[in-house]
């Protein structure tokens, strides 16, 4: 892979890191910073299941629902039953954990689809608790005064904190999969993609690692949910539900399966396209679906694919070559 | 404690509701056993089937019978082109890309219908005019005879298919060994698109006969596919007649909980018989091998 070197590799983190840091001073006005903060909720669910997607070759269709009932754990305890904020965000990351070890036991041990239909099924089942479940949720109209994030007595409140509180997480995370797919695990993750039998062969616990980087990933959409949570202060049923669950994988998909920049790029991107494109209100769902089938059949690399090819295109244009010339060497 | 004659109210119209979830998980299972996908889109197909007949008659003005048949018939041929146009340029490659594909195809499907037809929620009329017909107390609606006489006729009509036809069994020597099938000069690629098309079909009719009963919208197709995707596992992946029995005793299941527990959360139901079944017998009720383990 082009730029794995560590050296261009820690250029590209500080740069990323820099970037962060003084983006905000860039922005025209306020409301470009509250698009930048919804899109570091979706980069660290995308981050997530794109190590799902990416590095297991699994799919998960019910990543909404994890936002969700971590949104909806910190927002009822803390909203009703007066918890502070950080107990009700971990109480919130503690409940996706058990119930996506839940779903990942029966289906993970199963070969091929039954994942997806199972985090499906399971997205589905939450999205009806949400709604029926009127006393604790509040229902389909959404459950409301949520403190905002805070911790012990200092409140978070302007949008500046919350975008450096945000995406602070969303780096950390970031690192932690970067550094998760370097390490002997993420060998025997893609070893798994490959192929499972090989990687089963070779020595690798397939089962325990999928569970593993299934868990993970809804722990990663736990963080943004709770975030989200505290930010918004106001949840209700609509945000979690199956179109939800499909613009993450969209997300990952069009940034590019296991490519972990490409999993920041699709989520920024895909936040922003329909706040430029205001027209698309009713077709957004059309246009996630064709970018599904579109980027399996030319782009299966996503936007991270594309602009390695781009560059390499570029090289060999400097080199006096064209770029028909330079293939594709992988 | 309900009297016995609500008990068999919810048996007759959880049957019913069944043998659309069982087509659909027949459809399921004949693109599962020659091209081991599971076709996300397959809930739409059902969709399609009720909302082309809809609009036949609204925007067509042609008589039910017409109607239903025309929208068996694009579904179809939607079912189809969805394999010529997505599915045979990625064959072979990582089950991954397939199963994202099929989702792309299933809500631009969904998303298509939705601004062609509108988010209202439409009625198709009754095939036969009639009142309910009383049966041991409780009430059975001609509809419902049409459900079921229509479903154990495309049954038959399948099994005689798989059974008597050249290319029914060249079909199911695809779903044995693909690579076998093809060496004994059965082309391979033919046989998966009739296998879109055939599923097709029989999505579109349980969706044609199912919605005179519950109404139908441009987004009935996620549900309705899940639970075909349930009575598929709970008939065992891979085997067609056990995809329609595990269709009618989710429909029971799911209308005994709906009328004794809750109906808020009837549509829960499939999904819990889902994941318990994956969990504890993966292999489906009636299933005779054991699904496949890592």
């Amino acid at each position: 892979m082009a730029g794995w070197t560590s050296r261009g590799h820690r250029l590209g983190i500080a740069a990323f890191a820099a970037g962060l840091a003084v983006l905000p001073a860039l922005l025209p006005n306020e409301y470009y910073l509250t698009v930048l903060i919804v899109a570091g909720f979706h980069t660290i669910l995308t981050l997530g299941l794109n190590l799902l997607m990416g590095y297991a070759g699994q799919i998960s269709l019910g990543h909404a629902a994890f936002y969700g009932i971590a949104a909806y754990t910190t927002g009822i305890l803390t909203a009703r039953f007066h918890w502070p904020v950080p107990a009700g965000i971990a109480a919130g990351l503690a409940l996706v954990l058990l119930v996506s070890a839940g779903i990942a036991v029966p289906t993970l041990r199963l070969k091929g689809h039954y994942l997806a239909m199972g985090t499906l099924g399971f997205g589905i089942i939450v999205y009806i608790v949400l709604n029926e479940a009127t006393d604790l949720t509040g229902g389909p109209s959404g459950l409301t005064g949520i403190p905002k994030l805070g911790l012990a007595g200092v409140t978070i409140a302007s949008d500046l904190h919350v975008y450096y509180v945000v995406w602070g997480a969303a780096f950390l995370l970031f690192l932690l999969a970067q550094n998760l797919v370097r390490s002997r695990l993420g060998r025997a993750l893609r070893a798994i993609h490959t192929s499972e039998t090989a990687a089963a062969v070779l020595g690798v616990d397939t089962e325990r690692y999928k569970i593993g980087v299934f868990i993970l990933s809804a722990v990663y959409a736990g963080v943004a949910g709770a975030l989200y949570a505290h930010y918004v202060t106001f949840v209700s049923p609509g945000s979690f539900g199956f179109h939800a669950s499909v613009q993450f994988v969209t997300m990952v998909v069009l940034g590019g399966m296991g490519s972990l920049w490409g999993a920041v790029a699709g989520a920024v991107f895909l936040t922003a396209l329909p706040e430029v494109l205001r027209a698309i209100e009713d077709y957004d769902i059309l246009l996630y679906g064709g970018l599904l089938i579109l980027c399996m059949m030319f782009l299966p690399g996503g936007l991270a694919e594309g602009a390695e090819r781009l560059a390499r295109g570029v090289r060999v244009l400097a080199a006096g070559g064209t770029p028909a010339a330079s293939g594709r060497t992988r | 404690m309900p009297a016995p004659s609500d008990i068999l109210q919810y048996v007759i119209s959880g049957a019913t509701l069944g043998a659309t979830y069982g087509l659909a998980g027949l459809g399921f299972t004949v693109i599962f056993n020659t091209t081991e996908i599971i076709n996300f889109a397959q809930g739409e197909f059902v969709m399609l089937g009720g909302m082309l007949a809809v609009f036949a008659i609204r925007w067509g003005g042609l008589p039910l019978a017409l109607a239903v048949l025309l929208a068996i018939a694009v579904t179809t041929l939607v079912g189809v082109a969805v394999d010529r146009i997505t599915i045979r340029p990625v064959r072979g490659r990582s089950v991954i890309v397939l199963i994202i594909i099929t989702i792309g195809v299933s809500i631009v499907l969904r998303g298509a219908a939705m601004l062609l037809f509108g988010k209202d929620t439409y009625p198709l009329p009754g095939f036969s005019a009639g009142e309910p017909i009383g049966f041991l107390g409780a009430s059975l609606l001609p509809q419902s005879l049409w459900v079921g006489g229509i479903t154990l006729c495309a049954l038959a009509a399948m099994k005689l298919y798989f059974d008597r036809t050249i290319s029914g069994k060249a079909m199911l020597a695809c779903a044995c060994d693909r690579k076998a099938a093809s060496l004994m000069g059965i082309n391979v690629d033919t046989m998966v698109t009739l296998s879109f098309a055939l599923s097709a079909l029989v999505g579109a009719l349980g969706g044609a006969i199912l919605a005179p009963i519950t109404l139908t919208s441009y987004d009935v197709g996620i549900l309705l596919g899940l639970k075909g995707f349930a009575a598929c596992i709970l008939g065992g992946l891979g085997n067609p007649f056990g995809a329609v029995a595990g269709g009618v005793i989710l429909g029971v299941l799911e209308s005994l909980s709906a009328g004794l527990i809750s109906s808020g959360y009837k549509d829960a139901v499939a999904f819990v018989i889902l994941l318990t079944l994956l969990f504890v017998r993966p292999s489906g009720l009636f299933g005779r091998r054991a699904a496949e383990r890592v």
